[in-house]
Protein backbone atom coordinates (compact mmCIF):
# COMPACT_ATOMS: atom_id res chain seq x y z
CA UNK A 1 0.00 0.00 0.00
CA UNK A 2 1.46 3.27 -1.52
CA UNK A 3 -0.59 5.34 0.99
CA UNK A 4 -0.13 4.61 4.56
CA UNK A 5 -2.16 6.04 7.10
CA UNK A 6 0.23 8.21 8.11
CA UNK A 7 0.28 9.74 4.50
CA UNK A 8 -2.93 10.16 4.59
CA UNK A 9 -3.96 11.22 7.85
CA UNK A 10 -0.82 14.23 7.04
CA UNK A 11 -1.66 14.89 3.48
CA UNK A 12 -5.83 15.37 5.15
CA UNK A 13 -4.50 17.37 8.28
CA UNK A 14 -0.78 18.80 7.53
CA UNK A 15 0.31 20.09 11.17
CA UNK A 16 3.48 22.33 9.80
CA UNK A 17 1.70 23.76 6.14
CA UNK A 18 1.73 27.53 6.10
CA UNK A 19 3.87 30.32 5.71
CA UNK A 20 6.28 32.43 8.34
CA UNK A 21 6.65 36.02 8.26
CA UNK A 22 10.08 37.25 7.61
CA UNK A 23 12.09 33.46 7.82
CA UNK A 24 15.55 33.02 8.54
CA UNK A 25 15.49 30.98 5.26
CA UNK A 26 13.87 29.71 2.67
CA UNK A 27 13.72 27.81 -0.47
CA UNK A 28 11.90 26.02 -3.05
CA UNK A 29 11.92 23.80 -6.08
CA UNK A 30 10.06 22.03 -8.64
CA UNK A 31 9.96 18.22 -9.07
CA UNK A 32 11.50 17.51 -12.10
CA UNK A 33 8.61 14.34 -12.40
CA UNK A 34 5.59 16.03 -11.75
CA UNK A 35 6.67 19.84 -11.69
CA UNK A 36 5.28 20.00 -8.36
CA UNK A 37 6.99 23.04 -6.57
CA UNK A 38 7.43 23.29 -2.65
CA UNK A 39 8.76 25.91 -0.56
CA UNK A 40 10.00 25.67 3.02
CA UNK A 41 10.76 28.81 5.49
CA UNK A 42 12.35 28.46 8.74
CA UNK A 43 13.01 30.21 11.66
CA UNK A 44 16.53 29.71 13.46
CA UNK A 45 18.17 30.68 16.80
CA UNK A 46 21.71 29.88 17.74
CA UNK A 47 22.27 27.20 14.97
CA UNK A 48 18.66 25.38 15.94
CA UNK A 49 15.85 25.05 13.53
CA UNK A 50 12.98 26.57 15.79
CA UNK A 51 10.49 26.87 13.71
CA UNK A 52 9.58 26.13 10.37
CA UNK A 53 6.60 25.79 7.67
CA UNK A 54 6.15 24.30 3.71
CA UNK A 55 3.40 24.87 1.36
CA UNK A 56 2.60 24.69 -2.59
CA UNK A 57 1.03 22.14 -4.61
CA UNK A 58 2.17 19.02 -4.70
CA UNK A 59 1.08 15.32 -4.04
CA UNK A 60 -0.08 13.39 -1.34
CA UNK A 61 3.05 11.79 -0.53
CA UNK A 62 4.88 15.04 -1.22
CA UNK A 63 2.88 16.80 1.50
CA UNK A 64 2.86 14.43 3.93
CA UNK A 65 7.19 13.75 4.14
CA UNK A 66 7.30 17.50 4.36
CA UNK A 67 5.34 17.50 7.10
CA UNK A 68 6.84 14.33 8.82
CA UNK A 69 10.56 16.36 7.83
CA UNK A 70 9.14 19.38 9.94
CA UNK A 71 8.43 18.20 12.57
CA UNK A 72 11.51 15.82 12.99
CA UNK A 73 13.97 19.19 12.65
CA UNK A 74 12.20 21.69 14.55
CA UNK A 75 13.96 21.62 17.81
CA UNK A 76 16.99 19.68 16.23
CA UNK A 77 20.33 21.68 15.28
CA UNK A 78 21.13 22.97 11.74
CA UNK A 79 23.63 20.24 11.09
CA UNK A 80 21.75 17.48 12.15
CA UNK A 81 19.43 17.97 8.95
CA UNK A 82 22.25 17.52 6.49
CA UNK A 83 22.28 14.01 7.99
CA UNK A 84 18.79 12.96 7.49
CA UNK A 85 18.24 10.26 4.54
CA UNK A 86 14.99 9.30 2.08
CA UNK A 87 15.17 6.05 4.69
CA UNK A 88 14.46 8.47 7.95
CA UNK A 89 11.46 9.83 5.97
CA UNK A 90 10.21 6.47 4.75
CA UNK A 91 10.37 5.58 8.56
CA UNK A 92 8.53 7.77 9.44
CA UNK A 93 5.65 7.76 6.70
CA UNK A 94 5.52 4.22 7.23
CA UNK A 95 5.02 3.41 3.60
CA UNK A 96 6.92 1.52 0.96
CA UNK A 97 7.05 3.70 -1.86
CA UNK A 98 8.12 3.06 -5.37
CA UNK A 99 11.25 3.79 -7.30
CA UNK A 100 9.14 6.30 -9.49
CA UNK A 101 7.90 8.17 -6.70
CA UNK A 102 11.00 8.59 -4.38
CA UNK A 103 12.00 11.93 -5.28
CA UNK A 104 8.10 12.92 -3.71
CA UNK A 105 9.62 11.94 -0.31
CA UNK A 106 13.32 13.66 -1.14
CA UNK A 107 12.43 16.95 -2.95
CA UNK A 108 11.11 18.42 0.94
CA UNK A 109 14.41 17.18 2.40
CA UNK A 110 16.27 18.70 -0.59
CA UNK A 111 14.53 21.96 -0.31
CA UNK A 112 14.87 22.26 3.54
CA UNK A 113 18.86 21.76 3.18
CA UNK A 114 18.82 24.01 0.22
CA UNK A 115 17.04 26.43 2.64
CA UNK A 116 19.58 26.14 5.37
CA UNK A 117 22.29 26.15 3.13
CA UNK A 118 21.46 29.30 1.87
CA UNK A 119 20.88 28.49 -1.61
CA UNK A 120 19.25 31.18 -4.24
CA UNK A 121 15.94 30.27 -5.70
CA UNK A 122 16.20 29.68 -9.96
CA UNK A 123 13.79 31.44 -11.74
CA UNK B 1 -6.73 -10.11 -36.02
CA UNK B 2 -9.98 -8.70 -37.68
CA UNK B 3 -11.53 -5.70 -36.29
CA UNK B 4 -10.12 -2.96 -33.98
CA UNK B 5 -11.54 -3.75 -30.31
CA UNK B 6 -12.33 -7.33 -28.59
CA UNK B 7 -11.58 -9.05 -31.51
CA UNK B 8 -7.66 -8.05 -31.80
CA UNK B 9 -6.82 -8.48 -28.39
CA UNK B 10 -5.54 -11.81 -28.12
CA UNK B 11 -2.76 -10.42 -30.73
CA UNK B 12 -1.70 -8.70 -27.82
CA UNK B 13 -0.03 -11.11 -25.27
CA UNK B 14 0.47 -8.14 -22.20
CA UNK B 15 -3.65 -7.22 -22.25
CA UNK B 16 -3.73 -10.72 -20.50
CA UNK B 17 -1.90 -10.20 -17.62
CA UNK B 18 -3.12 -9.09 -14.04
CA UNK B 19 -1.83 -5.88 -12.30
CA UNK B 20 -1.96 -5.84 -8.40
CA UNK B 21 -4.55 -8.77 -8.93
CA UNK B 22 -7.20 -6.90 -11.79
CA UNK B 23 -6.87 -7.43 -15.59
CA UNK B 24 -5.05 -4.89 -16.86
CA UNK B 25 -6.74 -1.93 -18.15
CA UNK B 26 -3.98 -0.32 -20.73
CA UNK B 27 -4.89 3.33 -21.05
CA UNK B 28 -1.36 5.10 -21.41
CA UNK B 29 -0.75 4.13 -24.91
CA UNK B 30 -0.09 7.97 -26.01
CA UNK B 31 2.92 7.36 -24.00
CA UNK B 32 3.92 3.73 -25.89
CA UNK B 33 1.44 1.27 -27.50
CA UNK B 34 1.38 -2.65 -26.72
CA UNK B 35 2.74 -4.84 -29.42
CA UNK B 36 1.19 -7.35 -31.02
CA UNK B 37 2.45 -11.10 -31.25
CA UNK B 38 2.99 -10.18 -34.90
CA UNK B 39 5.48 -7.38 -33.77
CA UNK B 40 7.01 -9.47 -31.61
CA UNK B 41 7.38 -12.42 -34.02
CA UNK B 42 8.93 -10.10 -36.49
CA UNK B 43 11.91 -8.66 -34.35
CA UNK B 44 12.65 -11.88 -32.66
CA UNK B 45 12.55 -13.88 -36.44
CA UNK B 46 14.91 -10.98 -37.68
CA UNK B 47 17.83 -11.36 -34.70
CA UNK B 48 17.10 -15.48 -34.74
CA UNK B 49 17.48 -15.63 -38.67
CA UNK B 50 19.07 -12.86 -40.69
CA UNK B 51 20.75 -10.47 -38.49
CA UNK B 52 24.13 -8.64 -39.62
CA UNK B 53 24.87 -5.26 -40.52
CA UNK B 54 23.36 -3.22 -43.35
CA UNK B 55 23.86 -1.97 -46.92
CA UNK B 56 27.64 -3.31 -46.82
CA UNK B 57 27.99 -7.10 -45.42
CA UNK B 58 28.52 -8.36 -48.47
CA UNK B 59 27.38 -12.15 -46.93
CA UNK B 60 24.01 -13.79 -47.17
CA UNK B 61 23.18 -12.44 -43.51
CA UNK B 62 23.70 -9.20 -44.19
CA UNK B 63 22.08 -9.13 -47.30
CA UNK B 64 18.47 -10.49 -45.53
CA UNK B 65 18.71 -7.78 -43.18
CA UNK B 66 19.61 -4.91 -45.54
CA UNK B 67 16.91 -6.40 -47.52
CA UNK B 68 14.74 -6.39 -44.30
CA UNK B 69 15.57 -2.76 -43.51
CA UNK B 70 14.80 -1.65 -47.12
CA UNK B 71 11.58 -3.29 -47.23
CA UNK B 72 10.42 -1.46 -44.16
CA UNK B 73 11.25 2.20 -45.31
CA UNK B 74 9.05 1.17 -48.68
CA UNK B 75 6.37 0.19 -46.00
CA UNK B 76 6.56 2.68 -43.82
CA UNK B 77 6.27 5.36 -47.37
CA UNK B 78 3.32 3.25 -48.33
CA UNK B 79 1.85 3.71 -44.73
CA UNK B 80 1.85 7.34 -44.84
CA UNK B 81 1.48 8.49 -48.36
CA UNK B 82 5.02 9.75 -49.54
CA UNK B 83 5.72 9.88 -53.03
CA UNK B 84 9.34 8.12 -52.60
CA UNK B 85 11.34 5.87 -50.51
CA UNK B 86 13.89 8.71 -50.40
CA UNK B 87 11.90 10.87 -48.99
CA UNK B 88 11.49 8.19 -45.70
CA UNK B 89 14.31 8.55 -42.97
CA UNK B 90 14.42 6.41 -40.24
CA UNK B 91 15.81 8.12 -37.02
CA UNK B 92 15.36 6.59 -33.01
CA UNK B 93 12.13 8.28 -32.75
CA UNK B 94 9.98 11.66 -32.92
CA UNK B 95 12.12 13.23 -30.45
CA UNK B 96 15.56 12.66 -32.81
CA UNK B 97 13.58 13.54 -36.09
CA UNK B 98 12.50 16.90 -34.60
CA UNK B 99 16.01 17.30 -33.42
CA UNK B 100 17.60 16.62 -37.23
CA UNK B 101 15.71 19.12 -38.65
CA UNK B 102 16.44 21.27 -35.85
CA UNK B 103 19.85 21.11 -36.09
CA UNK B 104 20.07 20.63 -40.48
CA UNK B 105 18.02 24.12 -40.26
CA UNK B 106 19.46 25.55 -37.49
CA UNK B 107 22.82 25.53 -39.23
CA UNK B 108 21.51 28.21 -41.75
CA UNK B 109 19.58 30.33 -38.92
CA UNK B 110 20.78 34.08 -37.98
CA UNK B 111 19.74 37.18 -36.21
CA UNK B 112 16.42 38.74 -36.89
CA UNK B 113 15.27 35.03 -38.17
CA UNK B 114 11.84 33.15 -36.62
CA UNK B 115 10.60 29.61 -35.09
CA UNK B 116 6.71 29.62 -34.65
CA UNK B 117 5.69 26.69 -32.76
CA UNK B 118 2.60 26.76 -30.16
CA UNK B 119 1.87 26.64 -26.32
CA UNK B 120 0.65 23.33 -27.15
CA UNK B 121 4.14 21.52 -27.85
CA UNK B 122 5.41 18.65 -26.37
CA UNK B 123 8.67 19.80 -25.44
CA UNK B 124 10.43 17.43 -28.03
CA UNK B 125 9.11 19.81 -30.35
CA UNK B 126 10.01 23.16 -28.42
CA UNK B 127 13.46 22.91 -27.23
CA UNK B 128 15.35 21.69 -30.04
CA UNK B 129 13.93 24.99 -31.93
CA UNK B 130 14.90 27.00 -28.08
CA UNK B 131 18.23 25.09 -28.40
CA UNK B 132 18.72 26.26 -32.29
CA UNK B 133 17.53 29.84 -31.83
CA UNK B 134 19.69 30.11 -28.62
CA UNK B 135 22.80 28.91 -30.79
CA UNK B 136 21.79 31.21 -33.84
CA UNK B 137 20.76 34.29 -32.69
CA UNK B 138 16.80 33.94 -33.91
CA UNK B 139 13.66 33.97 -32.03
CA UNK B 140 11.16 31.94 -30.95
CA UNK B 141 7.70 32.70 -31.21
CA UNK B 142 4.64 30.60 -29.82
CA UNK B 143 1.31 30.52 -31.33
CA UNK B 144 -1.09 31.22 -28.14
CA UNK B 145 -4.12 28.11 -27.10
CA UNK B 146 -7.14 29.67 -26.95
CA UNK B 147 -10.91 28.42 -25.91
CA UNK B 148 -10.62 24.86 -24.86
CA UNK B 149 -7.72 24.29 -25.98
CA UNK B 150 -7.23 25.42 -29.94
CA UNK B 151 -4.45 27.26 -31.42
CA UNK B 152 -5.02 31.03 -32.10
CA UNK B 153 -5.42 31.37 -35.43
CA UNK B 154 -5.59 35.20 -35.59
CA UNK B 155 -2.42 34.93 -33.69
CA UNK B 156 -1.06 32.33 -35.79
CA UNK B 157 -1.74 34.98 -39.01
CA UNK B 158 0.16 38.05 -36.76
CA UNK B 159 3.19 35.79 -36.30
CA UNK B 160 3.49 34.44 -39.40
CA UNK B 161 5.81 37.06 -41.68
CA UNK B 162 8.57 36.73 -44.30
CA UNK B 163 11.13 36.31 -40.99
CA UNK B 164 9.63 32.56 -40.53
CA UNK B 165 12.02 30.29 -41.40
CA UNK B 166 10.00 27.29 -39.77
CA UNK B 167 6.50 26.74 -38.28
CA UNK B 168 6.87 23.64 -36.25
CA UNK B 169 3.32 22.46 -34.63
CA UNK B 170 1.92 19.10 -33.15
CA UNK B 171 -0.75 17.63 -35.73
CA UNK B 172 -2.76 16.42 -32.71
CA UNK B 173 -1.85 17.81 -29.50
CA UNK B 174 -0.77 14.51 -26.63
CA UNK B 175 -2.75 16.75 -23.66
CA UNK B 176 -5.65 18.51 -24.99
CA UNK B 177 -6.22 16.08 -28.00
CA UNK B 178 -6.54 18.80 -30.28
CA UNK B 179 -6.45 18.21 -34.01
CA UNK B 180 -4.79 20.89 -35.64
CA UNK B 181 -5.95 22.45 -38.94
CA UNK B 182 -3.02 21.05 -40.79
CA UNK B 183 -3.97 22.20 -44.45
CA UNK B 184 -4.34 25.75 -43.53
CA UNK B 185 -1.04 26.01 -41.36
CA UNK B 186 0.76 24.15 -44.27
CA UNK B 187 -0.85 26.23 -46.81
CA UNK B 188 -0.03 29.52 -44.82
CA UNK B 189 3.20 28.57 -44.27
CA UNK B 190 4.44 27.80 -47.02
CA UNK B 191 2.76 30.84 -48.79
CA UNK B 192 5.15 32.93 -46.04
CA UNK B 193 8.33 30.89 -47.33
CA UNK B 194 8.43 29.15 -44.19
CA UNK B 195 9.34 25.29 -43.61
CA UNK B 196 6.28 23.44 -42.13
CA UNK B 197 7.22 20.57 -39.71
CA UNK B 198 4.82 18.73 -38.04
CA UNK B 199 4.91 16.65 -34.42
CA UNK B 200 2.87 13.75 -35.40
CA UNK B 201 3.79 11.54 -32.32
CA UNK B 202 0.22 11.59 -31.55
CA UNK B 203 -0.86 11.70 -35.51
CA UNK B 204 0.86 8.70 -37.41
CA UNK B 205 -0.64 5.75 -34.96
CA UNK B 206 -4.21 6.97 -35.11
CA UNK B 207 -5.13 8.62 -38.38
CA UNK B 208 -4.98 7.99 -42.28
CA UNK B 209 -2.08 10.08 -43.58
CA UNK B 210 -1.21 11.07 -47.16
CA UNK B 211 1.88 13.24 -46.43
CA UNK B 212 2.06 13.73 -50.21
CA UNK B 213 -1.11 15.27 -50.67
CA UNK B 214 -0.99 16.80 -47.36
CA UNK B 215 2.26 18.32 -48.17
CA UNK B 216 3.97 19.51 -44.75
CA UNK B 217 8.06 19.65 -45.20
CA UNK B 218 8.72 17.56 -42.83
CA UNK B 219 6.19 14.90 -40.93
CA UNK B 220 7.86 13.10 -37.48
CA UNK B 221 6.50 10.16 -35.83
CA UNK B 222 7.68 7.18 -33.70
CA UNK B 223 7.15 3.65 -33.86
CA UNK B 224 6.57 2.65 -30.53
CA UNK B 225 3.37 4.42 -29.99
CA UNK B 226 1.78 2.83 -32.71
CA UNK B 227 2.13 -1.08 -32.04
CA UNK B 228 6.09 -1.11 -32.96
CA UNK B 229 9.15 -1.14 -31.01
CA UNK B 230 10.96 1.63 -29.18
CA UNK B 231 14.13 2.76 -30.65
CA UNK B 232 12.25 3.35 -34.30
CA UNK B 233 11.49 6.58 -35.66
CA UNK B 234 10.54 8.52 -39.02
CA UNK B 235 11.72 11.65 -40.44
CA UNK B 236 9.80 12.13 -43.03
CA UNK B 237 10.56 15.05 -45.54
CA UNK B 238 9.55 16.23 -48.79
CA UNK B 239 11.99 15.25 -51.35
CA UNK B 240 13.00 19.15 -52.79
CA UNK B 241 13.48 20.42 -49.14
CA UNK B 242 15.77 17.67 -48.17
CA UNK B 243 18.21 17.77 -51.10
CA UNK B 244 18.65 21.41 -50.01
CA UNK B 245 19.86 20.25 -46.55
CA UNK B 246 23.24 19.02 -45.10
CA UNK B 247 23.37 16.56 -43.22
CA UNK B 248 22.66 17.26 -39.16
CA UNK B 249 25.15 14.35 -38.21
CA UNK B 250 28.07 12.43 -39.63
CA UNK B 251 29.44 9.38 -39.44
CA UNK B 252 29.30 6.19 -41.23
CA UNK B 253 26.90 5.38 -44.30
CA UNK B 254 26.08 8.69 -44.77
CA UNK B 255 29.17 9.25 -47.21
CA UNK B 256 29.68 8.17 -50.42
CA UNK B 257 33.77 8.91 -50.55
CA UNK B 258 36.00 9.83 -48.16
CA UNK B 259 39.37 11.85 -47.84
CA UNK B 260 40.80 13.13 -44.60
CA UNK B 261 39.88 16.42 -44.75
CA UNK B 262 36.56 16.54 -46.54
CA UNK B 263 33.24 13.91 -48.02
CA UNK B 264 31.24 13.69 -50.19
CA UNK B 265 27.79 12.58 -48.82
CA UNK B 266 25.71 10.03 -49.77
CA UNK B 267 22.34 9.82 -51.28
CA UNK B 268 19.21 10.22 -49.84
CA UNK B 269 17.73 8.88 -47.57
CA UNK B 270 21.19 7.25 -46.22
CA UNK B 271 22.68 11.03 -46.07
CA UNK B 272 20.85 11.28 -43.02
CA UNK B 273 21.27 8.08 -41.38
CA UNK B 274 24.88 7.83 -39.79
CA UNK B 275 25.51 4.66 -37.92
CA UNK B 276 24.46 1.64 -37.50
CA UNK B 277 20.65 2.05 -37.94
CA UNK B 278 17.66 0.47 -36.07
CA UNK B 279 17.13 -2.62 -37.70
CA UNK B 280 15.30 -4.71 -35.46
CA UNK B 281 13.32 -1.40 -34.68
CA UNK B 282 12.68 -1.26 -39.07
CA UNK B 283 11.81 -5.08 -38.63
CA UNK B 284 9.22 -4.49 -36.19
CA UNK B 285 7.87 -1.28 -37.32
CA UNK B 286 7.17 -2.53 -40.51
CA UNK B 287 5.01 -5.50 -39.00
CA UNK B 288 3.64 -2.55 -36.95
CA UNK B 289 2.55 -0.97 -40.52
CA UNK B 290 1.42 -3.99 -41.83
CA UNK B 291 -0.95 -4.71 -39.03
CA UNK B 292 -2.50 -1.29 -38.61
CA UNK B 293 -3.14 -1.61 -42.30
CA UNK B 294 -5.31 -5.07 -42.18
CA UNK B 295 -7.37 -3.18 -39.37
CA UNK B 296 -7.59 -0.20 -41.33
CA UNK B 297 -6.61 3.15 -40.53
CA UNK B 298 -9.89 4.51 -41.21
CA UNK B 299 -11.62 1.94 -39.50
CA UNK B 300 -8.90 2.40 -36.39
CA UNK B 301 -9.45 6.20 -36.19
CA UNK B 302 -13.32 5.57 -35.66
CA UNK B 303 -12.60 3.11 -33.36
CA UNK B 304 -10.56 5.24 -30.89
CA UNK B 305 -12.76 7.94 -31.50
CA UNK B 306 -15.94 5.98 -30.05
CA UNK B 307 -13.73 5.03 -27.43
CA UNK B 308 -13.12 8.86 -27.05
CA UNK B 309 -16.70 9.85 -27.14
CA UNK B 310 -17.73 7.67 -24.43
CA UNK B 311 -14.65 8.77 -22.41
CA UNK B 312 -15.87 11.98 -22.57
CA UNK B 313 -19.55 11.07 -21.51
CA UNK B 314 -18.35 9.09 -18.62
CA UNK B 315 -15.62 11.76 -17.45
CA UNK B 316 -18.58 14.38 -17.57
CA UNK B 317 -21.05 12.96 -15.03
CA UNK B 318 -18.43 12.32 -12.69
CA UNK B 319 -18.98 15.08 -10.14
CA UNK B 320 -15.76 17.09 -9.46
CA UNK B 321 -13.97 16.15 -12.53
CA UNK B 322 -12.10 18.85 -15.13
CA UNK B 323 -11.39 17.89 -18.54
CA UNK B 324 -9.12 19.57 -20.42
CA UNK B 325 -9.37 19.99 -24.43
CA UNK B 326 -12.08 19.99 -26.91
CA UNK B 327 -15.20 18.25 -25.50
CA UNK B 328 -16.30 16.56 -28.74
CA UNK B 329 -14.60 13.49 -29.89
CA UNK B 330 -15.42 13.96 -33.68
CA UNK B 331 -12.61 17.13 -33.43
CA UNK B 332 -10.19 15.20 -30.70
CA UNK B 333 -7.22 12.63 -31.22
CA UNK B 334 -7.73 9.12 -28.70
CA UNK B 335 -6.55 11.21 -25.38
CA UNK B 336 -8.95 12.79 -22.93
CA UNK B 337 -7.14 14.62 -19.84
CA UNK B 338 -8.85 15.19 -17.14
CA UNK B 339 -7.85 15.75 -13.05
CA UNK B 340 -10.32 15.25 -10.21
CA UNK B 341 -10.78 17.46 -7.73
CA UNK B 342 -8.65 17.71 -4.85
CA UNK B 343 -6.33 14.74 -6.42
CA UNK B 344 -2.94 15.46 -7.08
CA UNK B 345 -3.02 13.55 -10.42
CA UNK B 346 0.01 11.51 -9.20
CA UNK B 347 -2.46 10.14 -6.73
CA UNK B 348 -4.88 9.77 -9.02
CA UNK B 349 -2.96 7.52 -11.13
CA UNK B 350 -1.12 5.67 -8.24
CA UNK B 351 -4.99 5.16 -7.04
CA UNK B 352 -6.10 3.66 -10.51
CA UNK B 353 -2.98 1.55 -10.63
CA UNK B 354 -3.70 -0.02 -7.49
CA UNK B 355 -7.03 -1.14 -9.71
CA UNK B 356 -5.01 -2.37 -12.42
CA UNK B 357 -5.62 0.83 -14.64
CA UNK B 358 -2.46 2.31 -16.46
CA UNK B 359 -2.82 6.35 -17.38
CA UNK B 360 -0.11 9.03 -17.28
CA UNK B 361 -0.26 11.81 -14.79
CA UNK B 362 1.64 14.77 -14.44
CA UNK B 363 2.82 17.87 -17.02
CA UNK B 364 2.88 15.20 -20.56
CA UNK B 365 6.08 16.94 -21.70
CA UNK B 366 4.52 20.04 -22.19
CA UNK B 367 4.87 22.84 -19.18
CA UNK B 368 4.10 25.53 -20.95
CA UNK B 369 0.97 23.97 -21.80
CA UNK B 370 0.43 23.42 -18.20
CA UNK B 371 1.61 27.56 -17.62
CA UNK B 372 -1.34 28.23 -19.50
CA UNK B 373 -3.75 26.58 -17.94
CA UNK B 374 -2.67 27.10 -14.76
CA UNK B 375 -2.69 23.51 -13.33
CA UNK B 376 0.69 21.45 -12.05
CA UNK B 377 -0.68 18.40 -14.55
CA UNK B 378 -3.46 16.15 -15.29
CA UNK B 379 -4.01 12.59 -15.78
CA UNK B 380 -4.87 11.37 -18.86
CA UNK B 381 -6.50 8.18 -20.58
CA UNK B 382 -5.22 7.70 -23.81
CA UNK B 383 -6.38 4.62 -26.37
CA UNK B 384 -5.31 2.25 -29.34
CA UNK B 385 -6.56 -0.17 -31.59
CA UNK B 386 -6.61 -2.86 -28.69
CA UNK B 387 -8.87 -0.62 -26.25
CA UNK B 388 -12.78 -1.11 -25.08
CA UNK B 389 -15.58 0.59 -23.78
CA UNK B 390 -15.87 -1.69 -21.02
CA UNK B 391 -12.50 -0.60 -20.31
CA UNK B 392 -13.91 2.97 -20.46
CA UNK B 393 -16.52 2.06 -17.95
CA UNK B 394 -13.68 0.40 -15.76
CA UNK B 395 -12.05 3.77 -15.65
CA UNK B 396 -15.21 5.65 -14.68
CA UNK B 397 -16.05 3.48 -11.94
CA UNK B 398 -12.86 3.66 -10.48
CA UNK B 399 -12.23 7.79 -11.38
CA UNK B 400 -15.65 8.12 -9.52
CA UNK B 401 -14.52 6.78 -6.15
CA UNK B 402 -11.16 8.62 -6.65
CA UNK B 403 -12.62 12.20 -4.99
CA UNK B 404 -12.17 11.72 -0.81
CA UNK B 405 -9.62 8.26 -1.65
CA UNK B 406 -7.15 9.49 0.30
Amino acid sequence: MVYSSVIRERFRAPRYRGSLPEPDASFEDVNPLCGDRIRIECRIAGGTVTDARHRGDSCAICAASADVLLESVIGQSVDSVSTLTAADLLERLQADVRASRMKCVTLPLTVLQGALEGREVAR
Amino acid sequence: MSAPGESCRPDFPILSRLVNGAPLVYLDSAASSQKPRQVIEAVSRYYERSHGNVHRSIHTLGEEATELYEGARDAVRAFVGAASREEIVFTRGTTEAINLVAQAVGRTLGPGDEILVSEMEHHSNLIPWQMACRDRGASLKAVPVVGEGFLDMEAFSRLLSPRTRVVALAHVSNVLGTINPVAEIIRRGREAGALVLLDGAQGAPHLPLDLASMGPDFYAFSGHKMLGPTGIGVLYARRETLERLEPAWGGGEMIKEVWIDHAQWNDLPWRFEPGTPPIAGAVGLHAAVEYLDKLGMARVAAHERDLTARCLDALMRIPGVTIYGPRNAEIKGAVVAFNVEGVHPHDGAALLDERGIAVRAGHHCAQPLMKRLGIVGTLRASFSVYNTPAEIERLAEAVGDLRGAL
